[in-house]
């Protein structure tokens, strides 16, 4: 599994990095998380508010601060 | 009922006197801070439930490719209902671009986004009253249209960085999917459902937690201040040089205001202390819609995607127009 975070840096998106870590350790997955911070790489999945999560290319959620619980959901 | 909660808490709890000198701040600060808190909570719920309906994605929908008149007033209102945390200026602003909304349509929703929201009409509303409140959200609108208007006329296309064209025009097929295809019976029906409205309501509890905890430290560094001013500012120096009696404070109040970075939470204990020195209704209020509307960090956001010379008519007619609204609310107040 491919899990990105798109987010130029603020508070939000290092929390949601923080809480994707933890779920994906917690659901035992296997993932690569990778942190997008590049404007022109972000842009490219037409979100238009940060912090968005991506999975397997994939917006799957924008401008939210899942919780780890949430994460858990969408990584089973 | 708030009022109650701190006597009881500064009597019977803390065993003070309400007539002694810190008894009597304490049960006003108490009382001060339970009752806005209260009411920033059950405002942020009402407002974030709405908002869960305007999504920037949405809105974008909703402008593209309408009437430029039309659009303009649906930008300032959008902006209100819509705010976006600074740290999605970026991709909001090169989103609207991409979607062919013009540019002066786009900066009237960046201008009215943050100085129109829940947060400022429930703390106008607690200080000043609903007229007050009312007056001030109808100057903010008006300002984003028309500051909008100059600027989608002074033809600033070319000022904005070449790469946000690039990521535009490269990314048009990505464009035409993901498309709602359903029908509007459809989408009203989803709108109405049980899991779709405890979403909703979900997003909103949760959203009122995360801006009290991201408020709180604002809100008592700003009524902090305020009582820093209302014990030791001289009340006569103030009113000499920020009184209603000196044309030029309502500009100078706003230049002080447009660098500072804070948001309605902090300005507004501040606003009313400087109020109740004798500084004018328009020079307070304008200094809070200066603070609230540019910031010297949105503006270093804003220079990834815009040239310094748009930058300086964007904060040049935004200015101007504060300060043109600061005269208009010392005559009318």
């Amino acid at each position: 599994m491919n899990i990105k975070i798109l987010g130029t840096g603020c508070k939000k998106c290092q929390e949601l990095e923080k809480n994707t870590r933890m779920a994906v350790e917690e659901v035992q997955v296997d993932a690569v998380i990778e942190k997008v911070e590049d404007i022109k790489e972000i842009m490219k999945y037409k979100v238009m508010s940060t912090p968005a999560l991506v999975i397997d290319e994939k917006v799957v959620s924008t401008g939210k601060l899942l919780t780890v619980k949430e994460l858990k959901g969408m990584l089973a | 009922m708030f009022n109650q909660l701190a006597t009881w808490l500064v009597v019977d709890v803390l065993n003070m006197e309400l007539t002694s000198r810190l008894g009597g701040a304490l049960h006003f600060f108490i009382y001060d801070t339970t009752k806005i808190l209260f009411l920033l909570a059950v405002m942020i719920f009402a407002i974030s439930f709405i908002r869960s309906f305007f999504p920037p994605e949405k809105v974008k929908e909703w402008l593209e490719g309408r009437r430029k008149g039309v659009a303009s007033v649906m930008a300032a209102f959008l902006g209100v209902l819509s705010p976006f945390c600074s740290c999605s200026t970026v991709p909001l602003f090169i989103g609207f671009v991409e979607a062919g909304i013009p540019l002066g349509i786009t900066f009237t929703f960046l201008i009215s986004s943050p100085i129109v929201n829940e947060i400022s009409l429930v703390m106008l509303f607690s200080i000043f009253g609903w007229k007050v409140a009312l007056i001030y959200v109808l100057a903010g609108i008006t300002l984003a249209i028309v500051a909008g208007y100059i600027i989608g006329k002074l033809k600033m296309e070319k000022h904005v960085e070449s790469y946000v064209y690039e990521i535009a025009a490269g990314n048009e097929e990505v464009n035409m999917q993901g498309r709602d295809n359903r029908t509007f019976a459809e989408k009203i029906k989803a709108v109405f459902s049980r899991k779709e409205l405890k979403e909703r309501t979900i997003f909103a509890a949760r959203n009122v937690v995360e801006t009290i905890q991201k408020m709180w430290l604002y809100l008592l560094i700003g009524i902090g201040i305020g009582a820093f001013i209302h014990e030791y500012a001289p009340q006569d120096l103030l009113v000499k040089y920020a009184g209603e009696g000196n044309f030029f404070a309502v500009p100078i109040a706003t230049i002080i205001g447009v660098p500072l970075y804070s948001n309605a939470i902090g300005a507004l204990p501040i606003v009313e202390a400087l109020l109740n020195k004798g500084v004018g209704p328009g020079t307070a209020l304008a200094f809070m819609m200066a603070i609230t509307a540019l910031s010297l960090p949105e503006i270093i956001l804003l220079r990834k995607v815009i040239k310094p010379k748009l930058i300086a008519v964007f904060v040049g007619v935004v200015t101007s127009g504060i300060i043109l609204i600061g005269y208009g609310f010392n005559a009318i107040l």
